[in-house]
């Protein structure tokens, strides 16, 4: 047994310990079971497909829409978006997502899940984020239109 | 004798289901695609600009097609910045610029020029140039991640700046020098009071340049550039229609077309 072995022991220890202080100092904080709270829109209730999917997969209907949007932009002529329900939406992060009607703080939405799951997606870098309050310039089309 | 019969008869099997799957599996799909409807779609449209260089040129020193477009792609102004640390020196203003639509002296858009006589009334006059949207962009064959492409439909070049990785071979490409690449986040060059909130602005290290106005032509809008023209010298039109504005100028009008021996096939066309 090597004589070092108690000083091993606790540095291993020590360093566990410091390494997981995230987790048990929220633990001791008794705020382990800490979730974000995201502010939904009163506004509109439905969003574009069921809430379980939006929550697990909003990442990839966006990366749809973006391709299709951009890139087959004349064979989806309209560039909208039909749910499995038959609701017609425009394809737009900015137009139909975070329009006045829906997520339009995206702070409270957004941010607050992406932050706490420290994600960091770059959409925004080039899309601008309506203002919130302030209407902007209405584009047609825009503004999550519904086509009936 | 018996042995050999059974060899004979399997051999026999084996070339009927050679046979059969052979035409199978060749001829069927061939035969079908021979008869069915073909995989690519019609061209429906083929953009083009036409611009009157007589009506453009009248109003020396309008720049009224620059100011909406940029105004409307929020293509920025690297002379000036939001914040004045963002101030760019001198020399790098040239290098950083970006530009969708931008004045060339007649003697760069059209270097081949063909008499000295006309180079003498023209040589300084300021010709309005963009994207030419050729019907065989070199800057399409060099990408490496088809962020740029013509769109077979209407022959617009498009960009997806999802897919720009910034490597700037369109950029070496493009013998028209449309194509800028964004040195620098462009958003430190965009006043919040001019910024288009319809339009996306672009990121620090992906290319950009004249996309002809598709959003606003799939919204049935002139591109911004034509609506904004004053003199109404720029004809935006789609070259398959035989009835089209742009084929019947281009019908009663001379047109040259920049650089044609390289082979690019450019889709703007300068009326003389």
């Amino acid at each position: 047994m090597p004589r070092d072995r108690g000083k091993i022991l606790f540095g291993l220890g020590l360093f566990v310990l410091l390494m997981a202080f995230r987790i048990w100092y929220n633990v001791a904080r008794g705020k382990a079971g800490y979730r974000p709270e995201v502010v939904r829109p009163t506004a509109e209730t439905k969003c574009v497909e069921s809430r379980e999917y939006m929550v697990a997969k909003h990442m990839n209907l966006l990366n749809d829409w973006r391709d299709w949007f951009v890139r087959e932009g004349r064979e989806r002529s309209d560039r909208t978006y039909k749910t499995g329900d038959g609701r017609v939406y425009k394809m737009s992060l900015t137009g139909t997502c975070l329009s006045a009607r829906c997520h339009a703080n995206k702070a409270e939405f957004c941010d607050r899940c992406h932050s706490y799951v420290s994600v960091n997606p770059y959409c925004f870098d080039c899309h601008l984020v309506p203002k919130t309050g302030a209407s902007s310039t209405p584009q047609p089309g825009a503004e999550g239109r519904r086509v009936p | 004798m018996s042995d050999s019969k059974r060899n004979e008869e399997s051999r026999r099997t084996f070339l009927k289901v050679a046979g059969i799957t052979a035409v199978g599996g060749v001829g069927v799909p061939l035969i079908a695609r021979a008869l069915g409807p073909s995989a690519t779609p019609a061209r429906l449209a083929r953009y083009a600009m036409l611009i009157d260089t007589r009506r453009c040129l009248q109003k020396d020193g309008c720049k009224e097609c620059i100011a909406a477009c940029h105004r409307t792609h929020n293509v920025p102004d690297v002379s000036r910045p939001v914040k004045p640390e963002w101030q760019l020196p001198e020399k790098e203003l040239v290098k950083r610029e970006i530009k969708w639509i931008w004045k060339e002296p007649f003697a760069h858009a059209f270097p081949e020029g063909e008499s000295p006589y006309t180079e003498e009334g023209l040589k300084d006059k300021q010709l309005t140039v963009f994207c030419n949207h050729c019907d065989n962009p070199p800057c399409v064959r060099v990408c490496p991640t088809k962020a740029t492409w013509k769109r077979r439909q209407d022959g617009v070049v498009m960009m997806d700046m999802h897919r720009c990785i910034g490597c700037r071979y369109c950029v070496v490409a493009c013998p028209y020098g449309s194509r800028s690449f964004n040195w620098t986040d462009p958003r430190r060059y965009l006043a919040e009071n001019e910024i288009n909130m319809d339009y996306p602005t672009r990121m620090k290290g992906v290319v950009e340049k004249c996309n002809f106005c598709e959003e606003r032509v799939a919204e049935g809008l002139q591109p911004a550039c034509v609506a904004a023209c004053p003199q109404r010298a720029m004809v935006f039109g789609n070259l398959e229609d035989q009835s089209s504005e742009a084929r019947r100028l281009l019908r009663a009008r001379f047109s040259i077309r920049r650089r044609p021996g390289l082979g690019t096939d450019p889709q703007v066309y300068y009326l003389v």
